[in-house]
């Protein structure tokens, strides 16, 4: 492990809890847009920050420790996830730690921290959050490890710096396994981060909501760190989505300029990332949450048949 | 045996005798002080923890050494016990050693005064359950083999019916019993096949057989059979639902974390010991099966509303798991690609032990919450947390590692069994080639659906509010029941944390049976799992579990640099509506809904829907096991008219008896004269 490794690997996490509220502002400014409402300001989520941790926490009368650890877990591992991406530079030294199949593991052990917690107040909303969050994520868990799948048999590998850097050092060529895959990755990303077709991050109606209704006992510090831990799993899903379809512009160990070149690309490609999920999110419906599961069963099976497609094509 | 006299020239295996005749007078001063209560479950039961622990060291040390040999003197003229401990049964005496430490000192705070069988009694055939699964992973003739098998089966069967005077515990009964011989039938052909026409029923002579292509085939198969209805494949997993939920709830542990994995040492013996040809199709018979029983499994566990009901399908998907890494095993074995062959292996023996720890864990956690409560059914249970501390966070554990997160045991072996997947492009054939990305696919299907069922699970006991008045009266685990749970759920934390160490043990079961191991990958580096090579694959849990508490640190230092407000406890928000109360929240039926409704063709199921008008309106839903319907059902009625056709032959009336006897003699007489 070298000292520029360690470096990269630093940058990683403060860049992570930096831009990612500002990911969430950027997309949420150009989704007001689009709908032809006035936007707020790209710092708005910020300020949402501060200001919950300004308020007083308010917890339910019997709400168990395992609630109160419930935050901390989940932004913990949201954290960890996105440290653990090769973002900037493939030169991080806390990569070897934890792979592909430990990153869905680590999406999965939020998960249900987040479930349990919300059922563990005892209302009538926190468990329907719960089951449906528990339904939304084991075709989604799935799902995202077969896209996963797919760029480790071109790469040869379930390290994800490794993936990036096969994917970064082809020649410019598609390969049609990722195209579907990048299909499922989509629609499985969409229904992770809650986006709208399968919920809605502005809604607090009752019968449709997910997130919203795990987090809805939640107030001050620990709706904070909620908060900040899903724009932080925003983040890590776009680097992941970045890091396997256009890992262009990621920089290689030992070369320090490229870091600066490497943090030019990201905004950039973020940029550009959150104005197309804006653009998704606008031109589509919510769904009846028992649409979902054919939502997601689609995009499990897109991501099989990539899996085929890469084998029946032999570029592995 | 010649140095018997001298304890200093003992090898494991005598000292391993030693354990086993331990047990057995355990078992018998239980029966002598039959109603003395207290020195059966303070003094005997903790006693016998400690001779569990012994035998786990016995079988940590034996890992490494050669097979030793042993014949004793016992049973029928000319046929005496040969016993033989190798790696393998090292390795499942280990599995044995360590679970059985923890529930011998769960049990020791469990049985109460005037439930059932007294506990002397129950303290006898616990312990001659003990000794004879001992028994049976250092059996080396059939004949023992048999004996011992059948020994573990029917002390089983008494510890089934401990509470025989309910109905559906003697029916549960009846049904492993049936089950159980079913099996052992298809064992004595097996065993029959293996001996090839030599008369010699010791292991050794199997070995030395080269069956051709077709008898190995018909031996595997009825390995499988006969092997397979004790583990719960598919379709003779039908006793299993009914047996561990009517079983003392340390018994369900020992039988769901011990039992199964017995079972399946079986088949590890039969088809990678025993039999020297391995041919292609039996990995893929092993996988399907394998897969068609998790999947089936883990979507029945899932709609379960009876806790111990839920654990037993949980542990069918979980048998299902193994299974199918030992066919992906057999298979790359077959092909002569013995690396990943040990990887496969590895995954699945990994998944053994881990599987052994936490399904123990949580059966003893049943047993708990059905001691403080009374209650069986999820339904009525909820909020336990607050009142059985000592009961909810070891289970958690549990939860967590059965539904295979990392850094928990679980997940290592969720991981290596994956990461075997993706070397299947290697395989010559393109059939298997195509086939094998679906197989992964299930397999993380299957993970995931038992992520949801262990949510489930603890959040509907333990979580939420009290869904019944009586349960605020609930009370802790004593102290016994502490200790057995403890010890179960650090197993499952080291499992997970220390996966070097554990493959390092597993290294010489892989050399014995595809003769490769990871240990040699594995010890080049300390703090990661590198199964292949670093640019391949790895995973550090240690370092995993270091990073989630450094950014849990972050957090909270984070917190209290930021955070002004203070905090203050208020009657739950929940959207503002103030008339809420504890019969709102999901019930575990409502938390299945969704699963039942995805996979609705799967199940067989009745439901009673109120009408608006209704006065007293109810809900029923019922959900079957189809194969109950199609396959059991048919079978027995297949029977019954068999045995009716057998009955007409019982006319009951003398003379026609001397007439059979007349037929009888003139059909002899003419067969003797041609």
């Amino acid at each position: 492990m070298s000292i520029l490794g360690l470096l990269s690997q630093l940058m990683a996490i403060v860049l992570a809890l930096a831009l990612a509220p500002l990911l969430s502002g950027w997309v949420n400014q150009w989704r007001a847009r689009l709908q032809n409402k006035s936007a707020p300001g790209l710092l708005q989520p910020y300020r949402a920050l501060r200001k919950l941790f300004n308020k007083e926490s308010v917890l339910a009368e019997h709400a168990s420790p395992l609630f109160r650890m419930a935050p901390y877990i989940v932004f913990g591992c949201m954290l960890l996830a996105s440290a653990i991406v090769p973002t900037l530079s493939t030169d991080l030294p806390l990569s070897p730690a934890a792979d592909a199949i430990a990153l869905v593991g680590l999406f999965a052990l939020a998960r249900v921290f987040i479930s349990l917690a919300a059922m563990d107040v005892g209302t009538a909303f926190g468990s329907l959050g719960a089951r449906r969050e528990m339904l939304v994520g084991f075709l989604a868990e799935p799902a995202l490890l077969m896209v996963l799948f797919c760029a480790s048999m071109i790469s040869r590998s379930t390290s994800l710096t490794t993936i990036v850097e096969t994917l970064a050092h082809r020649e410019l060529a598609i390969y049609p396994s990722l195209l579907v895959a990048g299909v499922a990755f989509t629609m499985v990303s969409l229904a992770e981060n809650a986006r709208v077709p399968v919920d809605n991050p502005e809604t607090h109606l009752e019968l449709t909501m997910i997130h919203e209704a795990l987090i809805l006992e939640y107030s001050g510090r620990h709706l904070a760190l909620l908060e900040w831990a899903a724009s932080l799993k925003l983040f890590a899903y776009s680097c992941v989505g970045l890091a396997l379809f256009f890992p262009w512009g990621v920089a290689q160990a030992d070369a320090p300029m490229a870091l600066l070149l490497a943090l030019f690309v990201l905004v950039l490609k973020l940029a550009v990332g959150g104005f197309a999920l804006a653009c998704v999110e606008t031109l589509s419906a919510k769904m009846r949450i028992f649409r979902v599961p054919e939502f997601l069963a689609t995009a499990f099976l897109l991501a099989v048949i990539g899996l085929l497609v890469n084998i029946l094509l032999g570029v592995s | 045996m010649d140095g018997f006299a001298h304890p200093t020239t003992w090898v494991h295996l005598d000292w391993i005798l030693a354990v086993v005749v331990a047990w057995l007078v355990m078992g018998v001063l239980g029966v002598v002080a039959l109603r003395r209560f207290q020195f059966v479950a303070n003094g005997l039961f903790p006693i016998s923890a400690c001779f569990s622990l012994g035998l786990l060291g016995l079988a940590l040390s034996a890992m490494g050494a050669g097979p030793e040999v042993a014949v004793l003197p016992i049973g029928l003229p000319q046929l005496p016990f040969h016993l033989r401990l190798d790696s393998l049964s090292s390795f499942f005496l280990m599995v044995i050693g360590g679970v059985s430490a923890g529930v011998s000192a769960f049990a020791a705070g469990y049985f109460r005064k005037g439930e059932g069988t007294p506990p002397g009694l129950i303290c006898l055939e616990y312990h001659i359950f003990l000794a004879s699964i001992v028994l049976v992973v250092v059996a080396d003739d059939a004949y023992a083999f048999m004996v011992v098998w059948e020994t573990m089966a029917f002390s089983s069967f008494f510890l089934v019916m401990a509470n025989h005077r309910i109905p559906e515990i003697r029916n549960a009964g009846y049904l492993y019993m049936l089950v159980a011989h079913i099996g052992a039938l298809g064992l004595l052909l097996c065993f029959g096949v293996l001996q090839a026409n030599t008369g010699d029923y010791t292991f050794a002579n199997m070995r030395a057989q080269h069956l051709s292509p077709f008898w190995a085939s018909v031996a595997f198969v009825l390995a499988v059979f006969g092997f397979g209805a004790k583990a719960g494949l598919l379709p003779l997993h039908a006793w299993l639902p009914e047996a561990h939920p009517a079983a003392p709830s340390p018994f369900s542990a020992l039988m769901s974390g011990v039992m199964l994995k017995i079972a399946l040492y079986g088949i590890l013996r039969v088809s990678f010991d025993l039999l020297q040809t391995r041919i292609w199709w039996w990995g893929v018979l092993l996988m399907a099966i394998g897969l068609a029983t998790s999947l089936f499994g883990v979507v029945f566990s899932t709609v379960q509303v009876e806790m111990k009901r839920l654990l037993a399908y949980s542990s069918i998907e979980n048998v299902g798991l193994m299974c199918t890494g030992f066919g992906l095993s057999l298979l790359f074995s077959a092909y002569g690609m013995t690396a990943f062959a040990a990887l496969a292996m590895t995954a699945a023996l990994y998944h053994v032990v881990s599987h052994a720890f936490f399904k123990s864990l949580l059966f003893c956690s049943t047993g708990a919450v059905l001691h403080a409560t009374g209650e069986r059914s999820l339904g009525k249970l909820g909020g336990l947390i607050r009142t059985m501390p000592w009961v909810a966070w070891p289970s958690l554990i549990g939860a967590l590692s059965c539904a295979g997160l990392p850094p928990f045991g679980g997940f290592v072996a969720e991981w290596l069994l994956l990461q075997s997947f993706l070397f299947t492009t290697g395989l010559p054939s393109s059939f298997l080639n195509m086939l094998v990305p679906v197989v992964a696919a299930l397999i993380a299907l299957v993970a995931a659906l038992s992520g949801y069922t262990m949510v489930k699970y603890f959040g509907v006991i333990f979580l939420g509010q009290p869904r019944d008045e009586k349960l605020s009266f609930s009370h802790d685990a004593d102290h016994w029941e502490r200790i057995g749970m403890l010890w179960l759920a650090v197993g499952c934390v080291v499992l997970g944390l220390f996966p070097n160490q554990v493959i390092g043990w597993i290294d010489p079961v892989t050399h014995l049976l595809v003769s490769d191991g990871l240990a040699q990958a594995v010890a080049a580096s300390s703090w990661l799992l590198v199964p292949v090579s670093i640019e391949r694959a790895s995973y550090s849990p240690a370092i995993f579990l270091l990073g989630v508490m450094a950014c849990f640190a972050l957090a909270y230092l984070l917190v209290r640099r930021l955070y002004k407000g203070g905090t203050r406890r208020a009657p739950p928000w929940d959207c503002g509506y103030p008339w809420q109360n504890a019969r709102m929240q999901d019930t575990a039926e409502g938390f299945g809904h969704p699963i039942r409704q995805i996979f609705e063709p799967l199940f067989r199921m009745q439901r009673e829907l109120p009408t608006p008008f209704d006065e007293q309106p109810l809900y029923r839903v019922t959900v079957e096991d189809p194969l109950w319907h199609w396959l059991y059902l048919p079978v027995a009625a297949v029977v019954e008219r068999c045995s009716k056709l057998i009955g007409l032959l019982q006319q009951g009336r003398i003379a026609v008896y001397l007439m059979y006897s007349f037929v009888t003699l003139i059909v002899v007489l003419l067969v003797v004269k041609q």
